[in-house]
């Protein structure tokens, strides 16, 4: 491997796909390096793909990849140890074209996306590590792979290597991360008859429901569990700040198994079998974690740049959305003949501009709010419980006398001032 | 009664992922003493999704070949005495699915 590339990419997840992708088209020589057996071998998400940045990519793709279900119904649990108030969206309009968003299974995902690049002309080698970055004279110059004879040379390296970045963090990009600034995710794929799946979620054929657990799915951890539906499967999971499992020394997997058998949760799976078990962390310090993306020579994008939007569960989109703009950057640059730093600073300025980094700046403060004051998880969702069971409960109290006893229950005088001040700063730190 | 049985323990669990192992560990304790003298709650014994930390007596057990490459260890250790790599390209744990 002694040939020079135009660019080379590190990592064949969402991000870097779609750089190599849009790269590739823009007639420029690329390589796309992936540790593992094929791209989405390392790969795990929960499994909601947006219709519109893939499109940005390949027009029309949901006519050819290997998707499960468009996604009609958005439903959000806040749930209790055996109560859950529910609320969500379903809307016809999601089940045609142009559609929302779908599920997908990232391998099966990922290797279509990555021969769509191969397509457009990308070189795509599989189970190679990158070691380091070849840096000369303060410039990224190529990486050092685990192959033999494995130094491959580059204007321009993006880094794509996902949430363990080791080689942003190994150029001093970004300090290494803390506890609270990422997230624990382990899931399941449980297979389940295609019919059965359409009758306990109300769907028809070609329809999905995602399903959004809050509050006693991670025990009033700072988190989020999840419920997709695939075609012949369900996808369910549970994340957790790693701070929040270390603090109340929970193994993950047993989180995992309190959500299945959560009395909420039981009956949409069962008689299902488990197919896979997977685990990864999730970026979730958002924009106050995100360390320098841009050097002489070298950008980095996706998960490695902490794009995650947590509160929206978005994450792929951002990552595709930067690896696109990596690489439209990364033609300008060509054509100019600098790959400066500052030359490459384009792309963090339109990153930071467009919808990327207004999401971050708009959410930079919430997951730490929500990791500080546990109380909107361990208290004020079940409280939301209590106050909906005992109004919708008919027992011959009347309802002037059920909404003074609900306002009673909220506390004293002062605890309902914490309350108001709560239910503000979260207001504050989501507006 | 929940019909749901297979897949419960890690065990289980860890039976469904395949593995394609490296003949030697991309993970190691730095330092042995810190496990045994400074680290009493052992807390990577507990948040490993896989469990592959595990502690015998006087040493701590790392059993990489069913590791899920996540990254936690190295975050989480409180005495940051992981050293943590990408096993060789090709080789650790391979999804088929999610």
């Amino acid at each position: 491997m002694s040939e020079k590339f135009d660019c080379i990419v590190v990592g064949a997840g969402p991000a870097g796909i779609s750089c190599a992708h849009e790269l590739a088209k823009g007639g420029a020589k690329v390589l796309l390096l992936e540790r593992g057996e094929y791209p989405g071998s390392k790969n795990v998400m929960g499994g909601v793909l947006y219709r519109k940045m893939m499109e940005d990519i390949v027009p029309e793709f949901y006519k050819e990849a290997p998707l499960e279900r468009p996604v009609v119904e958005q439903r959000f649990m806040m749930m209790d140890k055996e109560s859950a108030v529910t609320f969500g969206y379903k809307g016809m309009e999601w089940a045609k074209e142009p559609y929302n968003n779908f599920t997908v299974l990232r391998a099966k995902f990922d290797q279509w996306f990555a021969s769509k690049a191969v397509e457009q002309g990308a070189v795509l080698v599989n189970e190679t590590v990158v070691l380091e970055c070849i840096v000369e004279d303060g410039k990224v110059v190529g990486v050092k792979t685990d192959r033999p004879n494995g130094e491959v040379y580059a204007d321009v390296v993006v880094l794509a290597d996902g949430v363990n970045s080791l080689l942003a963090q190994s150029l001093g990009f970004h300090k290494e991360y803390q506890p609270d600034e990422v997230a624990l995710a382990t899931m399941e794929v449980l297979k389940l008859d295609k019919k059965i799946i359409e009758d306990r979620f109300n769907l028809e054929e070609n329809q999905g429901c995602t399903i959004e657990l809050f509050g006693d799915a991670t025990k009033g951890i700072l988190g989020t569990g999840f419920l997709y539906t695939n075609k012949d499967s369900l996808s369910i999971g549970v994340g957790t700040l790693l701070s929040g499992l270390i603090k109340h020394k929970i193994k993950p997997y047993e989180l995992l198994e309190y959500v299945k058998n959560h009395p909420m949760i039981r009956p949409y799976i069962q008689g299902s079998e488990s197919q896979e078990y997977l685990a990864h962390l999730i970026p979730e310090g958002g924009f106050k974690s995100m360390g320098k993306i841009v050097g002489n020579g070298v950008i980095v994008i996706g998960d490695a740049s902490q794009l995650v939007n947590a509160i929206h569960r978005e994450g792929s989109n951002l990552a595709m959305t930067s690896g696109r703009y990596a690489a439209e950057t990364i033609l300008l640059a060509k054509q100019a003949g600098d790959f400066s730093e500052n030359m490459l600073d384009t792309y963090r300025m339109r990153l930071m501009s467009g919808f990327v980094g207004q999401d971050m700046q708009k959410y930079k403060d919430s997951t730490h709010h929500f990791n500080k004051f546990p109380q909107y998880f361990d208290e004020y969702i079940p409280m939301l419980n209590k106050a909906a069971s005992q109004m919708f409960t008919v027992d011959g109290m009347s309802k002037w006398e059920k909404q003074k006893k609900i306002w009673s229950d909220l506390g004293t005088g002062k605890e309902k001032m914490k309350l108001a001040r709560d239910m503000y700063r979260a207001w504050k730190v989501i507006k | 009664m929940s019909e749901q049985k297979k897949g419960q323990s890690i065990e289980e669990k860890q039976y469904l992922v395949r593995f394609n192992a490296d003949t030697k560990s991309h993970l190691h304790v730095k330092d042995p003493d810190i496990c045994m003298t400074s680290c009493p709650d052992k807390i990577c014994t507990i948040f490993c999704p896989a469990e592959i930390y595990k502690w015998e007596d006087i040493r701590m057990h790392v059993g990489y070949e069913g590791c899920h490459e996540c990254g936690s260890c190295r975050i989480g250790c409180p005495h940051q005495n992981i050293k943590w790599e990408y096993p060789k390209g090709g080789h650790g744990i391979v999804f088929r699915l999610g």
